[in-house]
């Protein structure tokens, strides 16, 4: 399994420091995500119409942030998942949710987990929201080559900030370039209509209610616009995902909630 | 070259583990017990921010005694190989036991291999879905490995505590009455004068946590738990 027995793992390893990402990256190099083979094969732009068949979104309301995503991963134009899940808990006081090319993505959120997780063992302490997005920025950046050949990574980070007592939301580009948002903000391929909802409708300090309702306003208009983002499923009864980042920790939004606030907003849609 | 003395294989060994075992004989002891909802580690420490009991992964804990910085690196590797399986893998497959095996083939190595011995003691405790799935591993100095159930005791009074909590363990306590008993035989070191409060540090496997059940219990939650007025510090 590793090189050359358990003992050695534990005492001939040359890196000391806290990060796991580092320490995959000189102790085992071969298991980090590796698309070169891909990047040799591949010609630029050829998968760029696939690309982030996604809406993802973050605002914040009273306590706190929300950051939701849609379900559904495309391939090409054919659906490649109706039920996936774009929004992950990052650590007890963050969240990300990811657009892009869903193999690399889901790569990321893993080894953004783990690494968080590592520092905070290691450590004994969280790192602050701060150092986790720059964290962040780091892998995107790695991912550079990678995203130019198509296999594009864009997440949206929130974290709740302990000490300033206020959720805080990063935005990213694709060479990792990290960008603080004061209010709400969206990415994908829906991202755009998204944005121009929650722009009309974002006010501060709502309640957990105004705001799921203020997202999947923003969601529904994104699936109306964007072939690659998906409605709420009311058939088979699936809904997008929608976290709350709050100075407890993060929580799911109870689907009850999401489905009779979806309903409403289709209903009133089909009055006009 | 002048060639080395000669010193017999036993004598080296005897050596070596008598240093080991003062080293170790010095430090403060750490008990680690089953209780109603999981496994608590109890151990007396002065200071705060200088931990002797840790999380390693979901369901594992490790607790050391003896000199800091080596018990500290072995510690961080533990992490490391946890944090490695879990992400190769998946996250049950970070099991205590492969994880004190581990331990236990790193220790000796060194023992048999270096001059210097390690001078620490180390627990690898893991919570299971019930009672009879928890694990309790003693990795010692050479490297020994041995499990326990029901309660251990490391470092350097070891003795004394056992012998107390053999006549007053008893099995599935509530966390209150586990955390006092650990407190009381932890007390009965001989060293302290009567009505000397010591500090503790106190850590939980709670099974009943959701994901990761280590859980550090805070002075304040400690004192709140031992029905202690919140005196000054």
């Amino acid at each position: 399994m590793f090189r050359g027995g358990d003992s050695e793992l534990f005492f001939r390893n040359q890196y000391f420091g806290s990060s796991f990402f580092d320490f995959l990256k000189i102790e085992y190099p071969h298991l980090l995500p590796d698309f070169s083979a891909y990047l040799k094969e591949c010609q630029p732009d050829s998968l760029k119409s696939e690309l982030h068949g996604t809406t993802i979104l973050a605002l914040n309301y009273a306590d706190g942030s929300i950051i939701a995503g849609d379900r559904m991963a495309t391939e090409g134009y054919q659906v490649a998942s109706r039920r996936i899940e774009k929004v992950f808990k990052a650590d007890e006081h963050s969240a990300i949710a990811i657009a892009g090319a869903a193999g690399p993505c889901l790569e990321i959120a893993k080894l953004f987990q783990t690494e968080l997780e590592h520092y905070e063992k290691i450590e004994g302490e969280e790192l602050a929201v701060e150092g986790k997005a720059n964290k962040l920025a780091q892998m995107i950046r790695m991912n550079l080559p990678a995203a130019l050949q198509g296999l594009v990574v864009i997440p949206i980070f929130v974290g709740y900030d302990t000490k300033r007592r206020e959720g805080r939301i990063f935005k990213y580009d694709i060479t990792g370039g990290r960008y603080e948002e004061d209010d709400y903000y969206a990415t994908g391929s829906g991202g755009k209509d998204a944005r121009a909802v929650l722009k009309r409708l974002f006010r501060k300090g709502m309640s957990l209610e105004e705001a799921v309702k203020v997202a999947m306003e923003a969601l529904i208009e994104a699936a109306d616009e964007d072939r690659g983002t998906a409605g709420p499923d009311l058939i088979r009864g699936i809904y997008p995902t929608v976290k709350t980042v709050t100075e407890k920790g993060i929580d799911d939004v109870d689907e009850p909630m999401i489905k009779s606030i979806c309903e409403e907003i289709i209903a009133r849609r089909k009055e006009k | 070259m002048p060639l080395p003395f000669y010193v017999s294989p036993e004598q080296m060994v005897q050596d070596k583990a008598e240093y080991a075992r003062k080293g170790i004989a010095k430090g403060k002891s750490i008990i680690a017990m089953e209780y109603e909802d999981g496994i608590i580690l109890t151990a007396e420490n002065p200071s705060t921010s200088l931990n002797k009991i840790s999380e390693i992964y979901d369901r594992i804990a490790f607790a050391g005694v003896g000199k800091y910085s080596e018990f500290e690196n072995l510690r961080k590797v533990g992490i490391r190989y946890a944090d490695m399986k879990g992400y190769l893998y998946s996250r049950e497959d970070v099991t205590a036991k492969s994880l004190g095996n581990a331990y236990s083939q790193a220790i000796s190595t060194i023992f048999t291999q270096e001059i210097k011995p390690l001078e620490v003691e180390i627990l690898v405790v893991e919570v299971g879905d019930d009672k009879s799935s928890n694990a309790i591993y003693h990795i010692s100095f050479d490297g020994t490995i041995t499990d326990y159930k029901g309660f251990v005791v490391l470092g350097g009074q070891s003795e004394r505590i056992k012998v107390f909590l053999q006549e007053h363990y008893k099995e599935n306590l509530p966390l209150v009455d586990a955390l006092r008993l650990c407190r009381d035989a932890l007390s009965r070191t001989g060293i302290e004068t009567p009505g000397h409060e010591i500090n503790l540090e106190v850590a939980i496997l709670d099974r009943r946590r959701k994901g990761r059940k280590f859980k550090r219990l805070s002075r304040e939650e400690i004192r709140a738990l031992l029905g202690e007025a919140q005196g000054p510090k």
